[in-house]
Protein backbone atom coordinates (compact mmCIF):
# COMPACT_ATOMS: atom_id res chain seq x y z
CA UNK A 1 0.00 0.00 0.00
CA UNK A 2 1.06 3.95 -0.21
CA UNK A 3 1.27 5.22 2.74
CA UNK A 4 2.12 9.24 3.03
CA UNK A 5 5.00 8.59 4.74
CA UNK A 6 6.77 7.94 1.43
CA UNK A 7 8.18 10.77 -0.33
CA UNK A 8 7.69 11.83 -3.78
CA UNK A 9 10.77 10.70 -4.95
CA UNK A 10 10.37 7.34 -3.12
CA UNK A 11 6.90 6.86 -4.67
CA UNK A 12 8.21 7.81 -8.19
CA UNK A 13 10.67 4.98 -7.59
CA UNK A 14 8.21 2.58 -5.90
CA UNK A 15 6.22 2.99 -8.82
CA UNK A 16 9.02 2.64 -11.38
CA UNK A 17 9.88 -0.75 -10.18
CA UNK A 18 6.24 -1.75 -10.25
CA UNK A 19 5.98 -0.40 -13.91
CA UNK A 20 9.01 -2.03 -14.79
CA UNK A 21 8.51 -5.39 -13.78
CA UNK A 22 6.20 -5.93 -16.09
CA UNK A 23 7.12 -8.22 -19.46
CA UNK A 24 6.09 -8.54 -23.28
CA UNK A 25 3.27 -10.75 -23.60
CA UNK A 26 5.09 -12.28 -26.86
CA UNK A 27 8.55 -12.57 -25.44
CA UNK A 28 7.70 -13.37 -21.66
CA UNK A 29 11.86 -13.30 -20.41
CA UNK A 30 11.85 -9.27 -20.99
CA UNK A 31 10.50 -6.74 -18.98
CA UNK A 32 9.57 -3.57 -20.56
CA UNK A 33 12.58 -1.72 -19.04
CA UNK A 34 14.70 -4.48 -20.90
CA UNK A 35 13.50 -3.47 -24.08
CA UNK A 36 13.65 -0.16 -23.43
CA UNK A 37 9.52 0.52 -23.79
CA UNK A 38 9.28 1.94 -20.49
CA UNK A 39 10.54 5.58 -21.29
CA UNK A 40 9.52 7.49 -18.43
CA UNK A 41 7.57 7.54 -14.77
CA UNK A 42 6.11 10.91 -13.06
CA UNK A 43 4.07 11.55 -10.30
CA UNK A 44 1.83 14.73 -10.49
CA UNK A 45 -0.61 15.25 -7.45
CA UNK A 46 -0.21 11.60 -6.48
CA UNK A 47 -1.53 10.12 -10.00
CA UNK A 48 1.42 8.27 -11.61
CA UNK A 49 2.35 9.04 -15.52
CA UNK A 50 3.67 6.21 -17.22
CA UNK A 51 5.63 6.79 -20.80
CA UNK A 52 5.95 3.84 -23.20
CA UNK A 53 6.90 3.77 -26.78
CA UNK A 54 5.97 1.41 -29.08
CA UNK A 55 9.16 -0.74 -30.94
CA UNK A 56 7.15 -1.27 -34.57
CA UNK A 57 3.88 1.25 -35.37
CA UNK A 58 1.85 -1.91 -35.43
CA UNK A 59 2.94 -3.75 -32.41
CA UNK A 60 -0.61 -5.11 -30.97
CA UNK A 61 1.15 -6.07 -27.58
CA UNK A 62 1.34 -2.42 -26.85
CA UNK A 63 -2.45 -2.53 -26.03
CA UNK A 64 -1.44 -5.22 -23.63
CA UNK A 65 1.58 -3.69 -22.16
CA UNK A 66 -0.51 -0.58 -21.62
CA UNK A 67 -3.26 -2.94 -19.46
CA UNK A 68 -0.87 -4.86 -17.74
CA UNK A 69 1.21 -1.50 -16.24
CA UNK A 70 -2.24 -0.16 -15.10
CA UNK A 71 -3.21 -3.70 -13.41
CA UNK A 72 0.66 -4.06 -11.77
CA UNK A 73 0.18 -0.73 -10.60
CA UNK A 74 -3.40 -0.47 -9.36
CA UNK A 75 -2.23 -3.98 -7.33
CA UNK A 76 0.09 -1.72 -5.65
CA UNK A 77 -2.33 0.09 -4.39
CA UNK A 78 -1.82 3.61 -7.42
CA UNK A 79 -4.72 4.72 -7.92
CA UNK A 80 -5.98 5.23 -11.67
CA UNK A 81 -2.57 5.60 -13.40
CA UNK A 82 -2.45 7.13 -16.65
CA UNK A 83 -0.29 5.19 -19.41
CA UNK A 84 1.01 7.56 -22.22
CA UNK A 85 2.59 6.74 -25.37
CA UNK A 86 5.70 8.63 -26.63
CA UNK A 87 6.37 8.40 -30.45
CA UNK A 88 9.74 10.56 -29.75
CA UNK A 89 13.06 9.57 -30.59
CA UNK A 90 11.61 6.79 -32.20
CA UNK A 91 12.30 2.73 -29.95
CA UNK A 92 15.62 1.41 -31.28
CA UNK A 93 17.27 -2.13 -30.31
CA UNK A 94 20.02 0.17 -28.98
CA UNK A 95 18.10 0.38 -26.09
CA UNK A 96 17.88 -3.16 -25.66
CA UNK A 97 19.52 -3.71 -22.21
CA UNK A 98 22.62 -5.98 -21.92
CA UNK A 99 20.97 -8.07 -19.42
CA UNK A 100 17.85 -8.21 -21.83
CA UNK A 101 19.97 -10.02 -24.53
CA UNK A 102 21.28 -12.12 -22.62
CA UNK A 103 17.73 -13.31 -21.64
CA UNK A 104 16.83 -13.05 -25.03
CA UNK A 105 19.52 -15.59 -26.16
CA UNK A 106 18.73 -18.06 -23.52
CA UNK A 107 15.32 -18.16 -24.32
CA UNK A 108 15.96 -19.31 -28.00
CA UNK A 109 16.16 -15.62 -29.47
CA UNK A 110 19.56 -14.35 -31.33
CA UNK A 111 19.23 -10.18 -30.08
CA UNK A 112 19.66 -7.48 -32.38
CA UNK A 113 23.54 -6.13 -32.91
CA UNK A 114 24.39 -3.27 -30.58
CA UNK A 115 25.23 0.25 -31.45
CA UNK A 116 24.04 -0.30 -35.35
CA UNK A 117 20.56 0.53 -35.06
CA UNK A 118 21.32 2.35 -38.70
CA UNK A 119 19.74 1.22 -42.28
CA UNK A 120 22.81 -0.87 -43.23
CA UNK A 121 22.12 -2.58 -40.21
CA UNK A 122 19.04 -3.27 -40.34
CA UNK A 123 19.70 -4.52 -44.03
CA UNK A 124 23.87 -5.90 -43.93
CA UNK A 125 23.18 -8.42 -40.94
CA UNK A 126 26.33 -10.42 -41.86
CA UNK A 127 26.25 -12.54 -39.17
CA UNK A 128 23.64 -13.87 -37.00
CA UNK A 129 25.25 -16.63 -34.06
CA UNK A 130 22.68 -19.11 -33.47
CA UNK A 131 21.22 -19.20 -29.91
CA UNK A 132 21.46 -22.75 -29.59
CA UNK A 133 24.52 -24.06 -30.84
CA UNK A 134 26.45 -20.42 -31.31
CA UNK A 135 27.70 -21.05 -34.45
CA UNK A 136 27.74 -18.34 -37.23
CA UNK A 137 26.49 -20.58 -39.78
CA UNK A 138 23.56 -19.60 -40.59
CA UNK A 139 21.06 -18.14 -43.25
CA UNK A 140 18.08 -16.15 -43.41
CA UNK A 141 14.94 -18.10 -43.82
CA UNK A 142 11.86 -15.23 -43.99
CA UNK A 143 12.44 -11.52 -43.75
CA UNK A 144 8.75 -11.43 -41.86
CA UNK A 145 8.77 -13.44 -38.33
CA UNK A 146 6.47 -14.58 -36.01
CA UNK A 147 5.73 -10.73 -34.79
CA UNK A 148 6.99 -7.64 -35.87
CA UNK A 149 10.00 -6.99 -34.39
CA UNK A 150 11.70 -10.58 -35.50
CA UNK A 151 13.08 -12.72 -38.68
CA UNK A 152 12.96 -16.23 -39.23
CA UNK A 153 16.40 -17.79 -39.59
CA UNK A 154 18.14 -20.96 -39.47
CA UNK A 155 21.39 -22.84 -38.32
CA UNK A 156 23.35 -24.42 -40.75
CA UNK A 157 25.01 -26.35 -37.89
CA UNK A 158 22.42 -27.72 -35.53
CA UNK A 159 19.97 -27.35 -38.39
CA UNK A 160 17.33 -25.65 -35.62
CA UNK A 161 15.08 -23.14 -36.89
CA UNK A 162 15.26 -19.91 -34.87
CA UNK A 163 14.07 -16.34 -34.15
CA UNK A 164 15.94 -13.49 -34.76
CA UNK A 165 15.07 -10.05 -32.99
CA UNK A 166 15.88 -7.39 -35.81
CA UNK A 167 17.59 -4.69 -35.71
CA UNK A 168 15.48 -1.73 -35.77
CA UNK B 1 -30.51 1.54 -36.48
CA UNK B 2 -27.04 1.66 -38.70
CA UNK B 3 -24.45 4.17 -37.36
CA UNK B 4 -24.24 7.37 -39.42
CA UNK B 5 -21.35 8.82 -41.25
CA UNK B 6 -19.22 11.52 -39.00
CA UNK B 7 -18.16 15.22 -39.96
CA UNK B 8 -15.02 16.34 -40.28
CA UNK B 9 -13.64 19.88 -40.44
CA UNK B 10 -11.67 19.71 -42.86
CA UNK B 11 -8.45 22.02 -42.11
CA UNK B 12 -5.30 21.76 -44.34
CA UNK B 13 -3.62 19.62 -41.53
CA UNK B 14 -6.32 17.48 -40.50
CA UNK B 15 -6.87 16.74 -44.22
CA UNK B 16 -3.17 16.34 -45.02
CA UNK B 17 -3.02 14.03 -41.92
CA UNK B 18 -6.38 12.03 -43.32
CA UNK B 19 -4.88 11.67 -46.66
CA UNK B 20 -1.37 9.29 -45.19
CA UNK B 21 -3.29 7.89 -42.67
CA UNK B 22 -6.01 6.68 -45.45
CA UNK B 23 -3.20 5.91 -47.84
CA UNK B 24 -2.21 3.44 -44.96
CA UNK B 25 -5.13 1.42 -43.93
CA UNK B 26 -6.40 1.02 -47.27
CA UNK B 27 -3.31 -0.45 -48.25
CA UNK B 28 -2.97 -2.66 -45.03
CA UNK B 29 -6.26 -3.56 -45.32
CA UNK B 30 -5.98 -5.08 -48.85
CA UNK B 31 -2.44 -6.62 -47.46
CA UNK B 32 -4.23 -8.36 -45.08
CA UNK B 33 -7.00 -10.09 -47.41
CA UNK B 34 -4.34 -11.93 -47.68
CA UNK B 35 -4.08 -13.71 -44.49
CA UNK B 36 -4.21 -17.32 -45.04
CA UNK B 37 -4.51 -17.01 -48.73
CA UNK B 38 -0.66 -15.99 -49.81
CA UNK B 39 1.48 -18.52 -51.87
CA UNK B 40 3.57 -19.50 -49.07
CA UNK B 41 3.54 -19.53 -45.65
CA UNK B 42 6.78 -16.90 -45.38
CA UNK B 43 4.56 -14.52 -47.77
CA UNK B 44 1.08 -15.06 -45.38
CA UNK B 45 3.73 -13.94 -42.68
CA UNK B 46 5.45 -10.79 -44.48
CA UNK B 47 2.56 -9.44 -46.48
CA UNK B 48 0.50 -9.53 -42.52
CA UNK B 49 3.22 -7.91 -40.94
CA UNK B 50 3.68 -5.21 -43.78
CA UNK B 51 -0.27 -4.73 -43.19
CA UNK B 52 0.24 -4.60 -39.14
CA UNK B 53 2.95 -1.57 -39.59
CA UNK B 54 0.76 0.32 -42.38
CA UNK B 55 -2.36 -0.53 -40.11
CA UNK B 56 -0.05 1.25 -36.86
CA UNK B 57 0.82 3.96 -38.99
CA UNK B 58 -2.55 4.59 -40.18
CA UNK B 59 -3.70 4.96 -36.08
CA UNK B 60 -1.13 6.64 -34.97
CA UNK B 61 -1.78 9.50 -38.17
CA UNK B 62 -5.69 9.33 -37.20
CA UNK B 63 -5.28 9.91 -33.32
CA UNK B 64 -2.95 12.71 -34.42
CA UNK B 65 -6.08 14.17 -36.74
CA UNK B 66 -8.39 14.13 -34.09
CA UNK B 67 -6.55 16.15 -31.92
CA UNK B 68 -6.04 18.71 -34.60
CA UNK B 69 -9.33 18.63 -35.68
CA UNK B 70 -10.55 18.51 -31.34
CA UNK B 71 -14.48 17.74 -32.04
CA UNK B 72 -14.40 14.73 -30.62
CA UNK B 73 -13.53 12.26 -33.16
CA UNK B 74 -11.21 9.29 -32.91
CA UNK B 75 -9.14 6.93 -34.72
CA UNK B 76 -11.87 4.58 -34.89
CA UNK B 77 -14.59 7.15 -35.86
CA UNK B 78 -12.35 7.90 -38.93
CA UNK B 79 -11.61 4.76 -39.70
CA UNK B 80 -15.24 2.93 -39.14
CA UNK B 81 -17.38 5.88 -39.68
CA UNK B 82 -16.75 7.53 -43.12
CA UNK B 83 -18.64 7.23 -46.84
CA UNK B 84 -16.17 6.37 -49.47
CA UNK B 85 -16.05 10.16 -50.65
CA UNK B 86 -14.75 11.20 -47.38
CA UNK B 87 -12.02 8.94 -47.72
CA UNK B 88 -8.42 10.85 -49.22
CA UNK B 89 -6.47 7.73 -49.82
CA UNK B 90 -4.51 7.07 -52.87
CA UNK B 91 -5.88 5.12 -55.76
CA UNK B 92 -3.16 2.79 -55.55
CA UNK B 93 -3.92 1.72 -52.07
CA UNK B 94 -7.27 0.69 -52.57
CA UNK B 95 -6.83 -1.62 -56.41
CA UNK B 96 -7.46 -5.02 -56.24
CA UNK B 97 -5.31 -7.46 -54.80
CA UNK B 98 -5.08 -9.51 -58.11
CA UNK B 99 -2.81 -11.97 -58.79
CA UNK B 100 0.43 -12.20 -56.11
CA UNK B 101 2.66 -10.09 -58.83
CA UNK B 102 -0.48 -7.37 -59.01
CA UNK B 103 -0.03 -7.25 -55.08
CA UNK B 104 3.64 -6.95 -55.14
CA UNK B 105 3.84 -4.55 -58.27
CA UNK B 106 1.46 -1.82 -56.01
CA UNK B 107 3.36 -2.56 -52.89
CA UNK B 108 6.65 -2.06 -54.72
CA UNK B 109 4.91 1.73 -56.26
CA UNK B 110 4.27 2.58 -52.86
CA UNK B 111 6.77 1.42 -50.85
CA UNK B 112 9.41 3.22 -53.14
CA UNK B 113 7.44 6.11 -52.61
CA UNK B 114 7.01 5.97 -48.58
CA UNK B 115 10.56 4.93 -47.57
CA UNK B 116 11.45 8.64 -49.61
CA UNK B 117 8.42 10.12 -48.04
CA UNK B 118 8.77 9.44 -44.60
CA UNK B 119 13.00 9.79 -44.41
CA UNK B 120 12.21 13.53 -45.95
CA UNK B 121 9.62 14.10 -43.08
CA UNK B 122 11.62 13.22 -40.18
CA UNK B 123 12.67 17.17 -41.22
CA UNK B 124 9.20 18.03 -40.91
CA UNK B 125 8.88 21.59 -38.44
CA UNK B 126 5.33 19.41 -36.92
CA UNK B 127 7.09 17.28 -33.97
CA UNK B 128 4.21 14.73 -34.36
CA UNK B 129 4.60 14.01 -38.18
CA UNK B 130 8.19 14.61 -37.71
CA UNK B 131 7.88 11.57 -34.90
CA UNK B 132 5.55 9.37 -36.78
CA UNK B 133 7.98 9.59 -39.80
CA UNK B 134 11.02 8.64 -37.96
CA UNK B 135 9.25 5.34 -36.75
CA UNK B 136 7.74 4.78 -40.38
CA UNK B 137 10.58 5.28 -42.01
CA UNK B 138 12.35 2.23 -40.99
CA UNK B 139 9.58 0.39 -41.51
CA UNK B 140 8.88 0.95 -45.26
CA UNK B 141 12.61 0.68 -46.44
CA UNK B 142 11.99 -2.83 -44.99
CA UNK B 143 8.87 -2.91 -47.04
CA UNK B 144 10.75 -2.06 -49.44
CA UNK B 145 13.22 -4.33 -49.81
CA UNK B 146 10.65 -6.93 -49.74
CA UNK B 147 8.73 -6.10 -52.62
CA UNK B 148 12.27 -5.34 -54.65
CA UNK B 149 12.90 -8.63 -54.45
CA UNK B 150 9.80 -10.14 -55.56
CA UNK B 151 9.56 -7.89 -58.61
CA UNK B 152 13.23 -8.98 -59.38
CA UNK B 153 12.04 -12.80 -58.78
CA UNK B 154 8.98 -12.61 -60.52
CA UNK B 155 9.97 -10.87 -63.56
CA UNK B 156 13.13 -12.64 -63.88
CA UNK B 157 11.38 -15.58 -63.02
CA UNK B 158 9.53 -17.82 -65.49
CA UNK B 159 7.91 -16.81 -68.84
CA UNK B 160 4.88 -17.51 -66.61
CA UNK B 161 5.84 -14.71 -63.47
CA UNK B 162 7.42 -12.49 -66.12
CA UNK B 163 3.98 -12.30 -67.94
CA UNK B 164 2.24 -11.65 -65.05
CA UNK B 165 4.52 -9.10 -63.21
CA UNK B 166 4.64 -6.41 -66.68
CA UNK B 167 1.25 -6.84 -66.93
CA UNK B 168 0.37 -5.80 -63.01
CA UNK B 169 2.96 -2.91 -63.78
CA UNK B 170 1.50 -2.10 -67.02
CA UNK B 171 -2.12 -2.02 -65.15
CA UNK B 172 -1.00 0.12 -62.15
CA UNK B 173 1.23 2.40 -63.63
CA UNK B 174 -1.23 5.13 -64.21
CA UNK B 175 -1.79 5.17 -60.50
CA UNK B 176 1.76 6.47 -59.55
CA UNK B 177 1.16 9.97 -60.54
CA UNK B 178 -1.17 10.68 -58.02
CA UNK B 179 1.77 9.93 -55.25
CA UNK B 180 3.45 13.25 -56.61
CA UNK B 181 0.30 15.61 -56.81
CA UNK B 182 0.22 18.98 -55.17
CA UNK B 183 -2.98 20.62 -54.29
CA UNK B 184 -3.87 23.98 -52.68
CA UNK B 185 -4.50 22.43 -49.53
CA UNK B 186 -1.02 20.73 -49.13
CA UNK B 187 1.11 23.65 -50.91
CA UNK B 188 0.49 25.68 -47.52
CA UNK B 189 2.19 23.09 -45.80
CA UNK B 190 4.46 22.78 -47.73
CA UNK B 191 5.69 26.56 -47.87
CA UNK B 192 5.18 26.38 -43.69
CA UNK B 193 7.92 23.20 -43.69
CA UNK B 194 5.47 21.13 -42.23
CA UNK B 195 5.00 18.81 -45.49
CA UNK B 196 7.59 17.66 -47.40
CA UNK B 197 7.16 18.85 -51.51
CA UNK B 198 6.28 15.34 -53.54
CA UNK B 199 7.77 16.49 -56.57
CA UNK B 200 11.16 16.53 -54.60
CA UNK B 201 11.28 12.86 -54.56
CA UNK B 202 9.98 12.19 -57.80
CA UNK B 203 13.97 11.94 -59.34
CA UNK B 204 14.74 9.60 -56.60
CA UNK B 205 11.56 7.90 -57.01
CA UNK B 206 12.11 7.18 -60.86
CA UNK B 207 15.62 6.38 -60.33
CA UNK B 208 14.59 3.14 -58.05
CA UNK B 209 11.76 1.97 -59.62
CA UNK B 210 13.68 2.11 -63.02
CA UNK B 211 16.57 0.42 -61.21
CA UNK B 212 14.48 -2.66 -59.63
CA UNK B 213 11.85 -3.00 -63.09
CA UNK B 214 15.58 -3.21 -65.03
CA UNK B 215 17.01 -5.66 -63.22
CA UNK B 216 13.85 -7.55 -63.36
CA UNK B 217 14.01 -7.64 -67.14
CA UNK B 218 10.65 -5.54 -67.22
CA UNK B 219 9.77 -2.49 -68.71
CA UNK B 220 8.50 0.87 -67.40
CA UNK B 221 5.44 1.87 -69.51
CA UNK B 222 5.82 4.54 -72.15
CA UNK B 223 2.57 6.41 -71.23
CA UNK B 224 2.89 9.52 -68.69
CA UNK B 225 -0.98 9.62 -68.77
CA UNK B 226 -1.84 9.65 -64.81
CA UNK B 227 -5.13 8.98 -63.28
CA UNK B 228 -6.17 11.43 -59.95
CA UNK B 229 -9.09 12.06 -57.69
CA UNK B 230 -8.34 9.65 -54.38
CA UNK B 231 -7.18 13.00 -52.81
CA UNK B 232 -10.55 14.41 -53.41
CA UNK B 233 -12.39 11.51 -52.79
CA UNK B 234 -13.39 10.77 -56.56
CA UNK B 235 -12.10 7.06 -55.88
CA UNK B 236 -12.94 3.62 -58.19
CA UNK B 237 -15.54 1.00 -57.28
CA UNK B 238 -13.41 -0.87 -55.23
CA UNK B 239 -13.32 1.30 -52.29
CA UNK B 240 -16.63 1.12 -51.36
CA UNK B 241 -16.45 -2.80 -51.62
CA UNK B 242 -13.40 -2.25 -49.24
CA UNK B 243 -15.24 -0.23 -46.61
CA UNK B 244 -18.25 -2.25 -46.79
CA UNK B 245 -16.38 -5.55 -45.15
CA UNK B 246 -14.24 -3.13 -43.01
CA UNK B 247 -16.70 -1.45 -41.68
CA UNK B 248 -19.70 -3.38 -41.30
CA UNK B 249 -18.98 -4.54 -37.76
CA UNK B 250 -19.20 -0.80 -36.60
CA UNK B 251 -21.61 0.28 -38.79
CA UNK B 252 -24.05 -2.52 -37.91
CA UNK B 253 -23.70 -2.28 -34.23
CA UNK B 254 -22.60 1.33 -33.48
CA UNK B 255 -19.95 1.10 -30.76
CA UNK B 256 -19.86 -2.66 -30.43
CA UNK B 257 -16.74 -2.96 -28.21
CA UNK B 258 -14.74 -6.73 -27.29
Amino acid sequence: MVTAALSEADLRQRAWDVASRVVDPEIPVLTIADLGVLRDVTLRDGQVEVAITPTYSGCPAMNMIALEIELALEREGFRKPKIRTVLSPAWTTDWMSEDGRRKLREYGIAPPPIGASSRRALFGVQAVACPQCGSEQTELLSEFGSTSCKALWRCKSCREPFDYFKCH
Amino acid sequence: MAAASINISETPLVLYALRRADDALILGHRLSEWCGHAPALEEDMALANIALDLLGQARSLYSYAAEVEGKGNDEDKFAYLRDVRQYRNLLLAEQLNGDFARTLARQFFYSAFADLYWRAMMQSRNPTLAAIAAKSEKESAYHLRHSSEWIIRLGDGTDESHRRAQAAIDDLWAFTGEMFEVDEVERGLIDAAIAVDPAMLKAKWLKTVTGVVAEATLALPKSDWMQLGGRHGRHSEHLGHLLSELQSMQRTFPGATW
